[in-house]
């Protein structure tokens, strides 16, 4: 299979390759696929609570190169981003700039899913937080 | 030491060069149809077909005039299974192979399934190989074939065909072979091993493709079989069609050559193959061999780096020509039915890796393979989530995925 020069740049130089720690507060975690499925991606946003906006995001994936190639671009296209504006983003987005073929389309969306997860996680977290600190109050 | 390093000659080998240099002649100066009986021509081109036939019969104990030239090896367990079925159907109509076959036997037995016989497809042990208590087990009075590989094309593992065929013969049924791994590769005796069918391929030995044989006994028992073919009668009727002679010379040249230089050929290709299992084992953590190493082709390894996928790891070598059992590197999406035979997991299978060593491979080529896998498998790590959780001492198989 030829992949594209994009999905190559990815999988040779991945960006934002790593790990946050999950019970930090701002920390929201996706973690989507299955071992053997052939696909697990782990994607990670740190949200300021402050402003809405994701300052870092970090993956891990195993998968094949148009998996990994996916959830690396996710990184970078979520940094920056607010939590609303990341999650309007679409597997088509991922698949036109990496110009993956019909049988890798499946990558693109496991990485909507994972950034889906990884908001989900992070809005669950910080309507704990408030709930908390209500009671609290 | 050139790239691409080729180790995928489990797929195919290249022509040994003595093979191509055998076979030109008779593709221009002597090109007779084998079949013309008035001319010279034809004489010289009958003269080197039977040379061929001899060739082959020698590397596998065979009388010459007990092989059948086909097209391949596909043709030849065609040929072996649709021809035994047909001509023995009022003896019975139950075939028993194995879930392990390749497909040229699993696809033709699902055909003979839907014209009315019975097959058993024998479950394999985790080291790959045919229980023969289940085999026993499986064989009734309407048993007429048992074909079995006699080594797989993925893992490498040699089946008991001595056994297996005592077992078939005990309950009057026939047993057949796909040989096509194994031909050239390691002592094939038809007598020893008590084959009445053996399906052998010209381009896995360092012959050309497009040309196999099929063994077909003449003695004890004379197997008889029905022609899927209607013709001219070639190949004592079993076969019509007009002898591809230059590909049949290349095919007699390489079982020639490999009777000739065999039991060097396994010292070097288990040492090629054992170093290359060694480094790997011993620079990586969660490395599985697929299928035992005590029963195995001197030139396989077929191997599964946990918590890598497959393909991301042939797309790190890619300068490296090897083969993976894993989903992706097909439009279907499944991981291999072999690896999955062996109840090896999904997740195992999807990281699978097979190196098919082969007569031109060198130690030099080998170092640098061990070297580059090592190396991406410890980037593709770095990147994978299961391997981080694996190091956290999560145990993956409670975790719940969320399946997609």
């Amino acid at each position: 299979m030829a992949y594209s020069d994009k999905v190559l740049d990815h999988y040779n130089n991945p960006r934002n390759v790593g790990s946050f720690d999950k019970t930090d507060p701002n920390v929201g975690t996706g973690m989507v696929g299955a071992p053997e499925c052939g696909d697990v991606m782990k994607l990670q946003v740190k949200v300021n609570p402050a402003t809405g906006i994701i300052e870092d995001a970090k993956f891990k994936t195993f998968g094949c190169g148009s998996a990994i190639a996916s959830s690396s671009l996710a990184t970078e296209w979520l940094r920056g981003k607010t939590v609303d504006e990341a999650l309007a983003i679409k597997n088509t987005d991922i698949v036109n700039e990496l110009s993956l073929p019909p049988v890798k389309i499946h990558c693109s969306v496991l990485a909507e899913d994972a950034i889906k997860a990884a908001i989900d996680d992070y809005k669950k977290k910080s309507e704990n937080v408030e709930a908390q600190t209500k009671a609290h109050a | 030491m050139k790239l691409p390093i080729y180790m995928d000659n489990h797929a195919t080998t290249p022509v040994d060069p003595r093979v191509f240099k055998a076979m030109t002649p008779y593709f221009t100066d002597t090109f007779g149809n084998a079949a013309s009986r008035n001319h010279s021509f034809g004489w010289v081109a009958e003269d080197a077909v039977e040379k061929a036939r001899k060739q082959v019969g020698d590397l596998i104990g065979a009388n010459n005039k007990e092989i059948v030239f086909t097209s391949g090896a596909t043709e030849s367990n065609n040929l072996a299974l649709k021809g035994v079925a047909e001509m023995y159907a009022e003896k019975g109509n139950h075939i028993i192979t194995a879930a392990t076959e390749h497909k040229a036997i699993l696809d033709t037995c699902k055909r003979l399934e839907k014209e009315g016989y019975k097959v058993t497809y024998l479950p394999v042990e985790t080291n790959g190989l045919v229980d023969l208590d289940k085999l026993r087990a499986a064989m009734t009075d309407k048993t007429i074939l048992v074909s079995i590989m006699y080594a797989n094309n993925e893992i490498g593992v040699l089946q008991p065909v001595a056994e297996i065929s005592k077992i078939a013969k005990e309950r009057g049924a026939l047993f057949h072979t796909d040989a096509t791994q194994a031909v050239g590769k390691v002592p094939v005796d038809v007598i020893k091993d008590g084959i009445d069918l053996a399906s052998i391929s010209a381009h896995k030995m360092y012959g050309p493709k497009g040309v196999g044989a099929l063994y077909v006994r003449r003695r004890n028992p004379r197997v008889q079989l029905t022609a899927q073919m209607d013709g001219g009668g070639h190949e004592r009727g079993m076969r019509s069609g007009t002898l591809n002679v230059p590909g049949i010379v290349g095919l007699g040249e390489a079982c020639a050559i490999a009777k000739a230089e065999m039991s060097e050929e396994i010292k070097r290709m288990a040492h090629l193959r054992d170093k290359l299992k060694d480094r790997l084992m011993s620079s990586l953590d969660e490395v599985y061999i697929n299928g035992t190493m005590e029963h195995r082709l001197p030139n396989n390894l077929n191997i599964s780096f946990a918590y890598v996928e497959g393909e991301s790891l042939l797309m790190g070598i890619n300068e490296i020509a090897v083969s993976s059992g894993s989903a992706c590197t097909s439009a279907t999406l499944e991981p291999s039915y072999v690896l999955k035979a062996l109840g090896a997991g999904d997740d195992l299978a999807h990281s699978s890796i097979r190196f098919g060593l082969g007569r031109f491979n060198t130690e030099e080529e080998v170092d640098y393979v061990a070297a580059k896998v090592i190396d991406v498998v410890k980037k593709l790590r770095e990147l994978s989530p299961l391997y981080e959780m694996h190091k956290e001492g999560i145990d993956l198989t409670k975790v719940q995925w969320t399946a997609h």
